[in-house]
């Protein structure tokens, strides 16, 4: 059993709970994921690390409530339990001094990138963060990773925080403005991901994204995270996350992601009717 | 033994066989003839005392029979259950010559499940503490097999599963209707009885390395099993609606899918299933489809009925239950809809060349026999490899070709001081009672490097 220590409210739907995970915090790095179950007829899903204090013994976890078990995650509270916390998995991010490095985020990929932006930078790098959120009420860890970056740009899709635009369009400004980068590292929904790789691509940027697939046991018994890259297909779970984001087949992701939408749905809906409330709980 | 009808079964889960009443117990172990020298035994991995408790049996002294089967086999209600019985212990039976083998299988698993029925069970010996400790890596068949036999020599015993319950294969790989999960539990609860701690949710090769376990323990044994899946990198395999065996049955019989959405975890319930492979795996996949709602569960093999590695009776029971075999048959491709989900299989008609490696006759395509079937759902039992996890994450352990863990198969030593291994990593993907077979083995010669120091 792992308990809630604290638990923080990041935005409309977005959870940051810190877990009593004293063997995972001490192994975590940069890149990696758990997975977690909440109960005995819970569902196994993978979550990445957003951060580690291993002195303490504490794991940080950052959700959306996007689906039934996130839902019901973000109804738990301080002191609650959850039945199983399993990791840490995945191979870490690749950190090195690359020179100057772009970590790109969107949404809920911002606390998941948040920890590659810090080794990034205590590795030597210059880091240049690019945050995207569809408006001003969504932006999350904005002084968090000012902490860690030399230089973030937030982004809204409405412009509703005076910076109109993707991050796509902020990356480019920011290589179009004479900066060269060695490095980029890119989280968040799969199409941003698709964009950014696109960009680079056009200006050689070498790329590392970040694949969220469906996973199930998370240690390679499954395949059900198979991806494919160079035309090869590989396990998200064991030979991922990140991947060469040049070679990535977006569009499978993106299929493949949907494959239990309607069950999704179905479980979303009984959830929802038995608890009485719209989103999980908001409190 | 008794079973659910056909037409019945295949729209539950529940067991097949209902297992003997205590009279057809008594009359089944009265037909054992006592060999003086039992080949019986010989047939057995784990060397049971099969005339033995049988014998016991025959008189009503069940309780008597399940302290000998404890001797050497802790977990009889399994292996009652998923043995290859008929190349084992029954198929070495005199009396199969002439008719019907002992039902030893019945029987062992007629003593385990009256045992659960008792107020208490028969409790194993357990030698005075030796001061050793020792980590077992991987809770399925063959390390909780080493686990039982390392705690009756006394010594500290603690099995690392990674997934969230322990039984390994038997947990997430065997259906419920073949191998109930409440059986699975009460047999690793009594080895957590005789004082084998599992510590569940910990991979070995991300939280802990080996040589991180080899600081706190004097010895370890990886039984991790063939859990990688294979596919045959054929066109469209990563389609909507292709499963690994692995992931079709986990999803099904450790999250039990099939009462989605009490459980949280889906499944895609298809309604034309192909299911491709020829083993034991298939058939429990093509038999879960049924179950799952499936108007047509057809699988596909490459090779004939002859050449089939499934066990005869799991054969039968999905040919009875309406499973459709298409033999000499091999997929070439999947076809999608435009939204990425497999809609048909391309296949090839095969014929039988001459034998290959495995002695048996090759399958080779006939051209231009390419057709296509419709389907919704497809599962690919081809077999597994091994896990790469530890060996990539243990210096000094050597692998071989296939990614199994090179050891010695009489000892189960492997190239690292300290570390055993056996089961699946080892051999491949075998059976249950194989990898409990080289559990004991290492266990045997575990005790050794123990007690001696001498590796």
């Amino acid at each position: 059993m792992v308990m809630i220590l604290k638990k923080q409210i990041l935005g409309p739907g977005v959870k940051r709970f810190e877990l009593t995970a004293p063997e995972i915090a001490r192994k975590a790095l940069p890149g990696q994921f758990v997975v977690l179950r909440i109960n005995e007829e819970g569902e196994r899903i993978p979550l990445t690390i957003a951060d580690a204090r291993p002195d303490e013994g504490v794991l940080v976890i950052v959700f959306q409530e996007v689906g039934k078990t996130t839902m019901l995650l973000g109804t738990l509270n301080e002191g609650d339990e959850i039945m199983d916390l399993i990791g840490p998995l995945g191979k870490p991010s690749e950190i090195e001094k690359f020179g100057t490095v772009a970590c790109v985020a969107g949404g809920v990929g911002t606390p998941e990138i948040y920890p590659v932006a810090r080794a990034l930078k205590q590795a030597g790098n210059r880091v240049i963060g690019i945050i995207g959120f569809r408006n001003k009420d969504l932006i999350l860890m904005e002084d968090e990773m000012k902490e860690v970056v030399d230089e973030l740009i937030v982004a809204t899709d409405d412009g509703s925080n005076g910076n109109k635009g993707l991050v796509t369009d902020m990356l480019e400004r920011v290589i179009e403005r004479g900066e060269k980068i060695d490095r980029c590292f890119a989280v968040g929904p799969v199409i941003m991901m698709k964009m950014v790789s696109l960009l680079t691509k056009k200006y050689n940027i070498p790329t590392v994204v970040s694949l969220n697939p469906i996973m199930l046991d998370a240690t390679g018994m499954c395949g059900v995270c198979r991806v494919e890259v160079d035309g090869q297909t590989k396990f998200a779970c064991v030979d991922g996350p990140e991947f060469d984001g040049h070679k990535v087949n977006f569009d499978l992701l993106m299929a493949r992601l949907k494959t239990y939408v309607k069950e999704e749905r179905e479980a979303v809906e009984i959830f929802q009717k038995e608890c009485g409330c719209e989103r999980g709980s908001r409190g | 033994m008794k079973e659910q009808p056909p037409e019945v079964r295949r729209h539950n889960f529940d067991e097949v066989p209902y297992g003997y009443t205590p009279e057809e117990a008594i009359a089944e172990a009265q037909r054992c003839l006592k060999c003086k020298k039992p080949s019986c035994v010989d047939g057995c991995p784990v060397q049971v005392d099969i005339p033995g408790f049988i014998a016991q049996i025959a008189q009503g002294n069940f309780l008597e029979a399940m302290r000998i089967m404890k001797r050497t086999n802790v977990l009889p209600a399994i292996c009652g259950r998923v043995c290859p019985q008929e190349v084992q212990c029954e198929g070495a039976c005199i009396l199969g010559k002439k008719m019907e083998p002992v039902a030893i299988g019945n029987l062992e698993r007629f003593i385990a499940d009256w045992e659960a029925t008792q107020p208490e069970c028969v409790m194993c010996e357990i030698k005075p503490s030796t001061g050793k400790r020792v980590a077992v890596v991987g809770c399925g068949p063959a390390g909780l097999t080493v686990a039982g036999d390392m705690r009756k020599f006394g010594h500290d015993v603690t099995i690392f599963e990674a997934l969230h319950r322990p039984g390994g294969v038997l947990m997430y790989g065997i259906p419920e209707f073949r191998l109930p999960k409440a059986v699975v539990e009460r047999e690793v609860n009594f080895v957590r009885s005789m004082g084998v701690k599992i510590e569940l949710d910990y991979v070995v090769g991300k939280l802990k390395t080996i040589d991180e376990l080899l600081l706190n323990f004097d010895a370890v044994f990886i039984g991790t099993g063939a859990g990688l899946p294979l596919f045959m990198s054929i066109p469209g395999e990563n389609y909507l609606g292709v499963y690994s065996a692995n992931e079709y049955l986990t999803r099904s019989n450790l999250m039990k899918a099939y009462l989605f959405p009490k459980y949280d975890t889906p499944i895609v319930r298809g309604k034309r299933v192909a299911v491709i492979g020829g083993g034991n795996v298939a058939m429990d996949a093509a038999r879960t489809a049924l179950r799952l709602g499936a108007e047509r569960s057809i699988l596909i093999y490459r090779r004939s009925r002859n050449e089939m590695p499934a066990r005869a009776a799991e054969i039968h029971h999905a040919e009875e239950e309406g499973v459709e075999f298409m033999l000499l048959t091999n997929p070439v491709r999947y076809i999608a809809d435009g939204n990425g989900w497999v809609k048909e299989v391309e296949c090839l008609r095969m014929e039988l060349g001459e034998p290959d490696a495995s002695g048996r006759r090759r399958p080779v395509p006939v051209s231009g026999s390419e057709f296509r079937i419709e389907v919704d759902t497809v599962v690919v039992a081809i077999g597994n490899s091994p896990n790469p996890l530890i060996p990539q994450t243990t210096p000094g352990l050597e692998t071989g070709k296939k990614g199994t863990v090179v050891c010695d198969l009489k000892t189960g030593r492997t190239t690292k001081k300290g570390v055993f291994a056996g089961g699946d990593i080892v051999t491949g993907a075998a059976t249950v009672i194989l990898a409990m077979g080289a559990g004991r083995i290492a266990a045997g010669s575990m005790d050794d490097y123990l007690r001696t120091g001498v590796w």
